[in-house]
């Protein structure tokens, strides 16, 4: 088992470094000169050139590279070309807000969407097991700024209960951001419990044919016991598959959300930064959400392994 | 009749099916079933035995509906009981062993957890005394290690140790009802013996009443006082053990216990072929590199001959069929077509070697593609192998339809609206179409019932004498095997124990102690077969409980 986990950790490393490369190509590739971009109306030739050598610009494509790479590894993530400053003490505080505001919503939809689906599988086909599959599927159908609006519009708007926007700064701590988290981590939360709750119904029942819950009924044992204790254990992979596939939506794809209600995490970062051109900030957060992505998936993975108890112990 | 614990009275059993049309599975049946006895039922799949079973303790498949009839368990009608009441009863008064202990255990969970869960959850002992009790049974039941064999997980045990927790499992609360769901047709015929004198010792012992459902004759007669013969859902013939296997009135239960003993190839010496059509050559093989399946595996089979390959689950006599179609090229050795080497691997060989080597399978359902009809399934290898297309092709596949006994119709029918024998004789016909010189059975007849095995084994036979085609016939049935092949081989953990003539194989005294508990170990059609067998066992079960530690 060791040696399937220790392939996993490569096969994510190896994914991530080819990510980088793509990356890398992709805001190359881009129409336009960074340089030219920077100095907009003063681009003289001169000016042009003696940016270029500053920011390194001249040498080829894959000495950058690697000294991009390099410097990313240790920790220097370069600087942003509109601030002018590092990006690594910019991103750190963006970097926070939005892990704050995944985690939060996390921490409500995934028991959330757990406990819905195993209800909704214990009371198949009751008007119970509709109602929820009906009123989750309704709301993955709607795109997620379309519920945003929604909530700002009455919760903010009509009934006046929370601010409509979640602007934060580096002088508040966790107990003051929490309000004006509370409407994007409901949104992130109606939009990500549909999939999870749906996984988890779909995936108890495809084993309630089984002959071990056959045998469990046969056996006089509770209806929510089979499911919950016989039923789960056995379909933890795909569940676990799905709930990180959402967590690393909810920190990758948050970007809308961020952008609606004018929250100051990563996302709204790189939808800034590619509308200033700022090339290495859009390759900075690329690469973090990369990693995230990559390394939840990865954790899926292992946790797929590890659930399964014929890896876990040989005969 | 005194003391009855169980009565059915015009039991009916529906299922609806995908269509929303329902049909009687179980139909006006009536059974009594009196304390302290053993009640056989029998018949093929489809008969209703397991619906019946599970009617016993009101429960129905899914899909499945009891809708008529009473159920009185010691005194009161279950169909009038509310569902708390069932689910107290279940697991404590009636317990139900099922056929497949390996899927009947929650894979994800630690045996002990669900041996002990009936106890603990309907209140009738704590964790501690379920535990204890469970080591208890486990001890009788001859498992080893009885402390600690209860924190593996199922994957962890063998299957026939599986089946032996298993009923441990049915016993810890002592109920007075026991359903037995074919607890030993998953098993060796080895360790079929082994766990059919547990589950006998144990119902005499504590003086259980229990339904033994089976298809096979001979396993029943060992242990049942009564048998109850069953088709379509309606009983056919009721009596005593001794009577319906020696003296059956009704024409079904005659056919029953003689599919058997269909003796289709005459018994005689056979020499070894000198041009054979297939020859393995001192063949081992690995399927890792490290653990040889195959050691120094040698085997000729010649033209028209039928060569069975016989021996328990881990045997490698799959293995060998792997390596003569190429699937697994050998690490040492090779094979031989016609005296020419054939290439180890499968892609390097060519479309004639390919075509001339065929297999079918043990499960007809999976070997065909379920959303091509008959004609396109018997058709491929015509048009891969010939090229044969359009009313060429058709015409040929109406040849073959009627060479195994099948009507035309067929042709345009799914595999889904076929019956298991049908589906296997579509299977030999698409091995026929492509005329080749050797056919790879690989239990071919397990998953079917006997009396539909026969007729398989029938048109083998056939077959063969028509088109002097060869047979590899790979099977655990020894039954069947003395009936159909010239010659044995005897496999053991990849070795190749004994080879020669069946009737050497057969004939008593046995060369090889391994060969000879293996002959033994097949059931007999007579009551007291296995009390004769465990009297004679002795040293030759040491074998065994050598393989399992």
């Amino acid at each position: 088992m060791l040696n399937l986990l220790l392939r996993r950790l490569a096969l994510g490393v190896m994914t991530l470094w080819v990510v980088s490369v793509i990356i890398f190509i992709g805001t190359e590739i881009l129409p336009g000169d960074v340089a030219t971009a920077i100095l907009g109306q003063s681009a003289t030739e001169e000016n042009t050139a003696a940016i270029r050598e500053q920011l390194g610009l001249n040498r080829p494509p894959h000495e950058r590279y690697v000294a991009w790479l390099g410097a990313f590894l240790q920790g220097d993530l370069g600087m942003s070309l509109t601030s002018r400053r590092p990006i690594t003490d910019q991103i750190g505080f963006r970097l926070e807000n939005t892990l704050l505001l995944a985690g939060l919503a996390a921490l409500i939809a995934v028991p959330l969407a757990i406990c819905l689906g195993l209800v909704a599988a214990i009371k198949q086909g009751t008007i119970f097991d509709r109602g929820i599959s009906i009123s989750t599927l309704l709301t993955i159908s709607v795109p997620e700024f379309f519920i945003g609006y929604v909530l700002i519009f009455f919760v903010a708007v009509q009934w006046r209960w929370l601010p409509s926007m979640s602007s934060v700064n580096t002088r508040m701590d966790i107990w003051d951001k929490l309000p004006l988290l509370i409407l994007p981590a409901l949104t992130l939360t109606l939009v990500t419990v549909a999939h999870m709750m749906r996984m988890t119904r779909a995936a108890v029942l495809s084993v309630m044919n089984s002959p071990y819950i056959e045998m469990a009924e046969l056996k006089g044992i509770r209806n929510w016991r089979i499911v919950v204790q016989h039923a789960l254990p056995n379909v933890l992979s795909p569940i676990i598959n799905v709930v990180i596939l959402n967590l690393a939506y909810l920190v990758v794809g948050v970007v809308v959300v961020e952008v609606v209600f004018t929250y100051e995490g990563l996302g709204k970062y790189m939808v800034d930064a590619v509308s200033k051109r700022d090339v290495p900030v859009v390759q900075a957060c690329g690469l973090i959400f990369a990693m995230v992505y990559v390394g939840l998936n990865m954790t899926a993975d292992i946790l797929a392994i590890l659930a399964n108890p014929r890896l876990r112990h040989p005969k | 009749m005194s003391d009855l614990l169980l009565e059915m009275r015009k039991l009916r059993v529906e299922a609806r099916g995908a269509d929303g049309a329902t049909n009687a599975i179980v139909n006006n049946l009536d059974l009594k079933l009196a304390r302290g006895e053993v009640l056989g039922l029998i018949g093929e799949s489809g008969a209703g035995k397991s619906t019946i079973g599970l009617a016993a303790m009101a429960y129905a498949r899914s899909g499945c509906k009891i809708t008529g009839g009473e159920i009185i368990f010691d005194g009161s009608d279950l169909m009038l009981q509310d569902a708390d009441v069932l689910r107290e009863m279940r697991g404590v008064r009636a317990a139900y062993i099922a056929q497949s202990a390996a899927a009947s255990f929650n894979p994800a969970k630690r045996l002990n957890r669900q041996v002990c869960e009936v106890a603990v959850r309907h209140g009738v002992m704590d964790e501690d005394a379920a535990v204890a009790r469970a080591i208890e049974l486990y001890e009788k039941l001859d498992l080893p290690d009885p402390r600690n064999i209860g924190r593996r997980y199922p994957h962890q045990v063998s299957g026939g140790q599986l089946q032996r927790v298993m009923s441990a499992m049915a016993m810890t609360c002592g109920p007075d009802l026991l359903v037995l769901d074919e607890p030993t047709t998953a098993l060796d015929v080895t360790t079929q013996i082994e766990v059919l004198a547990t589950v006998r010792d144990l119902i005499r012992q504590n003086n259980n009443a229990a339904l033994y459902i089976t298809h096979d004759l001979a396993v029943v007669a060992q242990i049942a006082d009564r048998v109850m013969v069953l088709r379509y859902g309606e009983l056919v013939e009721e009596g005593p053990t001794d009577k319906i296997l020696n003296d059956p009135d009704e024409a079904y239960t005659k056919e029953l216990v003689s599919a058997r003993e269909a003796v289709i190839k005459p018994r005689v010496q056979v020499a070894l072929p000198d041009n054979p059509v297939i020859a393995i050559r001192n063949v081992t093989a690995s399927y890792d590199g490290k653990v040889d399946v195959l050691k120094n595996v040698d085997v000729v089979i010649g033209k028209g001959e039928t060569v069975a390959i016989v021996g328990e689950s881990g045997s490698g006599k799959s293995t060998l069929a792997r390596v003569v179609t190429g699937l697994l090229p050998p690490r040492e050795g090779h094979v031989e077509f016609q005296g020419k080497r054939l290439s180890q691997a499968l892609k390097q060989r060519s479309r004639d070697d390919l075509r001339r080597i065929q297999m079918i399978y043990q499960m007809p359902d999976v070997a065909m593609n379920p959303r091509q009809s008959v004609a396109e399934i018997i058709g491929r290898p015509l048009t891969f192998y010939f090229g044969l297309t359009g009313r060429k092709r058709d015409e040929r596949v109406r040849e073959l339809l009627a060479q195994i006994d099948m009507d035309p119709v067929f042709a345009e029918r799914l595999p889904g609206q076929l019956s298991g024998g049908q589906k296997q004789r579509v299977c030999i016909a698409r091995a026929l179409a492509a005329e080749p010189d050797i056919i790879i059975c690989d239990e071919v007849t397990s998953a079917l019932d006997q009396v539909v095995a026969a007729g398989i084994l029938k048109l083998l036979d056939r077959l063969q004498k028509e088109t002097d085609i060869a047979y590899m016939f790979i099977t655990h049935d020894l039954g069947i095997v003395k009936n159909i092949a010239e010659r044995t081989v005897v496999m053991y953990q990849g070795d190749v124990v004994e080879q020669g003539s069946t009737v050497d194989i057969f004939t008593p005294p046995q060369k090889e102690d391994y060969t000879r508990k293996l002959i033994a170990s097949v059931p007999e059609m007579r009551t007291d077969w296995l009390d004769e067998v465990l009297r004679e066992r002795g040293d030759l079960f040491e074998i065994d409980a050598k393989a399992h530690t």
